[in-house]
């Protein structure tokens, strides 16, 4: 199973990150790449190159094929997918070990279960984990609907089973409104998903995003404590720390261990997440799902801890035991990432594409940049929007947040725009500084700045 | 003869959705103001506008094609 040329199928600043484990052990680096990125970092660096087709990602990072041809051409023995694309396809792994490479990640089975959000769901409650209350699977009509909302209590949240993006979703306050919002939501869950049914859970009003980073090699499995990521935007994430601001130890030790019985139950093999609510109100944590991958914001728990993720994913793919016991695993100091992404925060995040005509990087103590960024570099309009990653961490959150002030002054991005200035603005604001938020803070803070604004 | 142009960079669509018929085929009519197609931008879909009346001519730009800001995307008659 050891391999030396690994296959990285992404792009952007993960696909630099991957390299850079690669390399410090010993492995070459292959890349692919669309006609949109020959000019990016991650081929500059790589050992070998390799075009796999156009820019529309349909027909490059998502083109199974064109990716294990370039395997084949290239004579690659592993593949990292990265996140994103094609990271969490339970068919692509499947592909892969079907053409004798080595998948860096876990079995498709795994991703097909944990992928799944019944089938996870119930995985979770079968290894004791809780989830959030609510309906037994699918609800068949509204009658079931409105006996399993009594049963859960008020206020529920209807949900389309075959769901994502928020459609379909709808927050109910009491019985009066059930009816109503049940059949729009299976009216809009038939016209996104061509699928009607819903599932109802209990509405946590003030929750907190927190999720813990399991590494496993198949047969163990540990935790890496957890991230805390409830400054979002639609859903996406644009501030992460670790660990988690709200946390008593009992609490936290319970999370954890309830994360590592349910990678341990599934045989989980390579970095995951596993995605919880926590309700400050009653000190009590929901599992909602796991991510079978590297996540974005894994270096806050590099940063903590001091195990480096992607090397230990790389090990493990190649058939080593897990490097660490779970004694080792320590949280040290405080942990927070920045994402700067090339929107306008000026202007309602429109995208912003184009040529980087000055580039400078904050560095210093406890500071690091994962980027896919250089001067001169022309910036995709086909991609996400994220360009970098800004890292830092401290003994303290107060000392963290000091030098995450310190580093954003130092970072230098002109030509387009990027978010830099609104996380300028959010390491100011008293209560991020206390850390007082939730996954809907952010969405209020937002409108209430363009109120203030437009008066 | 005139021409919509691309307002952003990014991926040029002429249907709504995969399974949906396009919005605009060569023939049919276009008033100002009609969505021609859509352009994503990471990952963000902007809907183009046609800023001509008239016939739709010809498509200079295919589905799914990687377009530039101010590239000719349908000639108008």
């Amino acid at each position: 199973m050891a391999f030396s040329r690994l296959l990285i199928a992404n792009r952007g600043e993960i696909a630099v990150r991957i390299q850079r484990a690669a390399r410090e052990l010993g492995m070459t680096t292959i890349q692919v790449y669309s006609a949109a990125d020959e000019d990016s970092l991650a081929v500059k660096m790589a050992d070998k190159a390799i075009n796999i087709g156009p820019p529309h990602a349909a027909k490059s990072y998502l083109n199974i094929a064109a990716i294990l041809e370039a395997a084949e051409t290239t004579g690659a023995e592993a593949i990292h997918p990265g996140y994103g694309f094609l990271s969490e396809n339970a068919d692509f792994a499947e592909a892969v070990e079907a053409a004798g490479l080595v998948f860096v990640g876990p079995t498709a089975s795994t991703i097909r279960t944990m992928g799944d959000k019944a089938a996870a769901r119930a995985a979770a409650e079968k290894a004791g984990v809780p989830v959030v209350p609510g309906s037994a699977g699918r609800v068949a009509d509204f009658a079931q609907a409105r006996a399993a909302a009594a049963e859960i209590g008020y206020s529920v949240m209807i949900k389309a089973s075959a769901g994502g993006g928020g459609r379909g979703i709808r927050v109910v306050e009491s019985a009066e409104g059930l009816e109503a919002a049940f059949d729009q939501a299976g009216a809009e869950a038939k016209a996104a998903f061509g699928d009607s049914g819903l599932y109802l859970e209990k509405f946590i009003a003030r929750a907190r995003h927190v999720e813990v980073q399991v590494l496993g090699d198949g047969r163990d499995a540990i935790h890496c404590y957890e991230r805390e990521c409830s400054l979002q935007r639609r859903r996406q994430k644009v501030w992460e720390e670790a660990p988690a601001l709200a946390l008593k130890p009992n609490v936290r030790e319970a999370l954890c261990a309830c994360a590592v019985r349910l990678a341990k139950s599934v045989a989980y093999r390579g970095a995951g997440t596993l995605e919880f609510l926590y309700d400050d109100a009653t000190e009590r944590f929901y599992f909602i799902e796991m991510n079978t991958r590297i996540q974005v914001e894994h270096p806050v728990t590099e940063m903590a801890t001091g195990v480096d993720l992607v090397r230990e994913m790389l090990r493990v793919a190649a058939g080593a035991p897990l490097a660490y016991t779970q004694s080792a695993i320590r949280l040290r100091g405080h942990a927070i990432e920045a994402r700067i992404n090339a929107e306008d925060p000026a202007q309602n995040f429109r995208p912003s594409p184009g040529t980087v005509s000055d580039y400078r990087a904050p560095g210093g103590a406890g500071t690091r940049f994962d980027t896919l960024l250089y001067q001169g570099y022309q910036v995709p309009p086909f991609y996400d929007s994220l360009i970098g990653k800004l890292i830092v961490w401290d003994e303290t959150r107060e000392a963290a947040l000091a030098r995450m002030r310190r580093a954003l002054t130092e970072l230098i991005v002109e030509g387009i725009a990027t978010t830099a200035p609104l996380h300028q603005e959010l390491v100011e604001d008293e209560a991020v500084r206390a850390g007082a938020f939730h996954t809907r803070w952010l969405e209020d803070w937002l409108s209430s700045r363009q109120r203030r604004a437009a008066s | 003869m005139a021409q919509i142009l691309s307002p952003l960079p990014g991926t040029f669509y002429r249907k709504p959705a995969p399974d949906k018929p396009p919005f605009k085929s060569e023939g049919d009519s276009v008033a100002v103001g009609d969505v021609i197609g859509l352009i994503e931008v990471m990952k963000n879909f902007v809907e183009v506008h046609a800023d001509a009346a008239g016939k739709v001519a010809k498509f200079i730009a295919d589905n799914e094609e990687p377009v530039m800001a101010g590239q000719p995307l349908v000639e108008v008659s």
